[in-house]
């Protein structure tokens, strides 16, 4: 099956570059290193915001390969290939999209305990559960900005400020998870985007060929 | 009679950048065919091919085609790091064709040696003939060539050129962009002005 292959050869070509794998999570981690030293040792406050910082740096980690997640396949004619074997770009963003997501999300999720030693150690669980439902909804905003921008320059850039708004839905209730109901509407809205986003990605993959 | 499949255009137009490139273009192509297309600079030699594989959208015309089409064009859509025989085995994957394909596309334009290699270590011309590896091992009827001579030395001349005729022989269509004469057999002529 076309997805499955395409899933397979995204992830084969992100293991040929470990640095690139392991560049999120040590964002990640360094970022839940950092806060302790910004706001200071007391451990009520550091528990009270850990979630905030965890979604933050979740968030900004998925950012990190937008400028890498298309552009190189549409400078070297990878989605030319693609297009003239009749295979939708659709089906290409969908599996863009899932790779993209078990390529980062499941290391950030393995050092999720690390990070949440170093914010003084609130439950990793709750945090575990809502990282899990809310990191497909930011591989595909990242995987939609990453078309919209993709051969611009400064895209990176762009295609942060198209993300950030479009991701606070994520963030509010991923945050909240513990309170009744966040869990219920982090899912839908991981739902809605995960809908959306392969039919925008290829949409505005499109608009490129006949540029 | 039944009728002969066909790639057809009919009254194609190209428009690029607000400019017009060729309009009222008529086509028509059967099985072991060869089109040249021919023309300066800049006169829309590739975005004919880019349209007949549907990667561009006519600004007036029709386009039917009813053949399995490789592209082979000026981006040549080979990852570095990964190794030659790879590459291709990737894209044979998607045409549903078996390494055994590959193998013999690989000893056609005789990369057999280099398939073991990352493709970041190649040459222009040995990428070049990757990509037309790629069409050869795709099992398509209709082959688009993007300046397929383009940084091939005589001998892979020689072995496109029997590639070709043993695609054309088998039914197959070849249409290539070229400047220079890359030793198709009889091929209608189309000049872009």
């Amino acid at each position: 099956m076309i997805f499955v292959h395409l899933v397979r050869r995204d992830l084969g070509l992100a293991l040929r570059r470990p640095a690139a794998l392991a560049l999120p999570v040590i964002f990640f981690i360094l970022a839940a290193a950092l806060f302790p030293f910004a706001v200071g040792p007391d451990h009520t406050l550091l528990l009270a915001i850990a979630p905030g910082i965890v979604w933050v740096a979740a968030l900004l980690a998925a950012l990190l390969p937008v400028e890498t997640l298309v552009a190189p396949d549409l400078e070297d004619g990878s989605l030319d290939q693609l297009v003239t074997r009749g295979i939708a770009l659709e089906t290409f963003a969908a599996a863009r999209l899932t790779a993209h997501w078990l390529a980062f999300a499941l290391p950030l999720l393995a050092a999720l305990p690390v990070a949440a030693i170093l914010l003084g150690t609130p439950p990793v669980a709750p945090l575990a559960l809502g990282l899990v439902i809310g990191t497909p909804a930011l591989a595909a905003l990242a995987l939609v900005a990453a078309s919209l921008t993709a051969g611009l320059r400064g895209g990176g850039a762009l295609a942060g400020l198209i993300i950030l708004p479009l991701a606070l839905p994520i963030l509010i209730f991923g945050v909240a998870v513990d309170t009744p109901g966040a869990l219920s509407l982090l899912a839908a809205s991981t739902l809605v985007i995960l809908a959306i986003a392969p039919f925008a990605a290829a949409a505005a993959l499109r608009a490129r060929f006949d540029a | 009679m039944p009728a002969t499949p066909a790639l057809t255009v009919q009254n194609l137009a190209c428009t690029r950048g607000g400019r017009s490139l060729f309009e009222n273009l008529d086509l028509h192509l059967e099985p072991a065919s060869a089109l040249q297309i021919e023309g300066r600079n800049g006169a829309g030699k590739s975005s004919l091919l880019r349209l007949l594989a549907g990667l561009l959208r006519p600004a007036a015309g029709t386009i039917a085609n009813p053949f399995t089409t490789a592209f082979a064009g000026h981006d040549l859509a080979l990852k570095p790091n990964v190794s030659l025989r790879d590459e291709l085995t990737h894209w044979a994957r998607l045409d549903q064709r078996t390494a055994d394909h590959v193998t013999a596309a690989l000893t056609a334009f005789d990369l057999m040696p280099l398939a073991d290699l990352p493709v970041a270590v190649l040459s222009s011309g040995q990428k070049h003939r990757a990509a037309l590896a790629r069409a050869h091992a795709s099992g398509a009827q209709l082959w688009l060539l993007d300046e397929p001579g383009v940084g091939l030395d005589s001998a892979s001349l020689a072995r496109l050129a029997a590639a070709m005729r043993a695609h054309r022989a088998t039914g197959g269509i070849v249409i290539a962009a070229t400047h220079a004469d890359i030793g198709l057999d009889f091929p209608q002529r189309l000049v872009l002005a």
